[in-house]
């Protein structure tokens, strides 16, 4: 059974090659009970989304919106 | 622009250098670009090509033992606990609107600062790979690094900047 660590390890490495099977029934199963595990896949996609997004120069045609009190 | 370069060339005159050679080309060449409102994404893929064909030129070496500092793994173990799995105040939340935040300047701010507190090269190697889009290849010949301390690498720079875009910017977020 994986552990958080090897988890969101195997869910960065994911971004760079293909998992090997095992690797991904293995991750399945952790991800299916792990919210923070699933969290953070999702959230290193994001990543790479406003990695580009700022890449492209998002940055310099985003509006400043009004700041809460 | 010149933050951008300097991020990824390391050093400001080399940004700067970049920058300039960008915006002459771009200005030399504005006679074959057409519409005025990508100006600035035209611009921004030059200065892309610049930064890659320098540090393709740099190919500087980095010696494998510097990469994994213990102060970096120890950094990076107070996530999780002595078992491997996250510490309560540390798990991943869901973040609430990714995608209103690309178009909100503030946010930028905060995405500037987490990348600047990166330790310099994890921010390399995650400016290469999802930045500059460079191959794993390139990017392993660029730095002088094997394939996985690469991934290694490319993982730290994820947990660091997530975290850091969840304190600063995702957290709290909700509900507004």
């Amino acid at each position: 059974m994986l552990n958080c660590r090897k988890a969101t390890r195997l869910l960065s490495e994911a971004q760079e090659r293909p998992l090997k099977l095992g690797e991904k029934l293995s991750l399945k199963m952790h991800v299916l009970m792990c919210s923070g595990c699933r969290n953070f896949g999702e959230q290193i996609k994001v990543l790479r989304r406003i990695a580009r997004a700022y890449a492209e120069g998002a940055d310099e045609t985003a509006t400043p919106k009004e700041q809460e009190g | 622009m010149v933050k951008f370069a300097t991020l990824q060339l390391g050093d400001t005159h080399a940004a700067e250098d970049a920058v300039q050679e960008a915006l002459i080309g771009a200005m030399q060449n504005v006679g074959s670009f057409g519409g005025r409102s990508a100006f600035k994404t035209w611009v921004f893929a030059i200065l892309k090509n610049k930064i890659a064909d320098e540090l393709r030129r740099r190919q500087r070496l980095v010696e494998a033992s510097t990469l994994l500092q213990e102060s970096e793994e120890e950094a990076m173990l107070e996530l999780f606990d002595s078992r491997g799995f996250w510490q309560s105040d540390k798990r991943p939340r869901r973040w609430a609107d990714p995608e209103g935040a690309l178009h909100d300047a503030q946010f930028w701010r905060v995405f500037e600062a987490c990348l600047e507190r990166l330790p310099a090269r994890q921010a390399r190697a995650f400016i290469m790979r999802e930045f500059l889009e460079l191959t794993t290849q390139e990017i392993c010949t660029n730095l002088g690094i094997t394939v996985s301390n690469l991934n290694v690498m490319l993982y730290r720079a994820r947990l660091r900047l997530r975290e850091c875009l969840e304190n600063h910017w995702f957290q709290g977020g909700e509900g507004c």
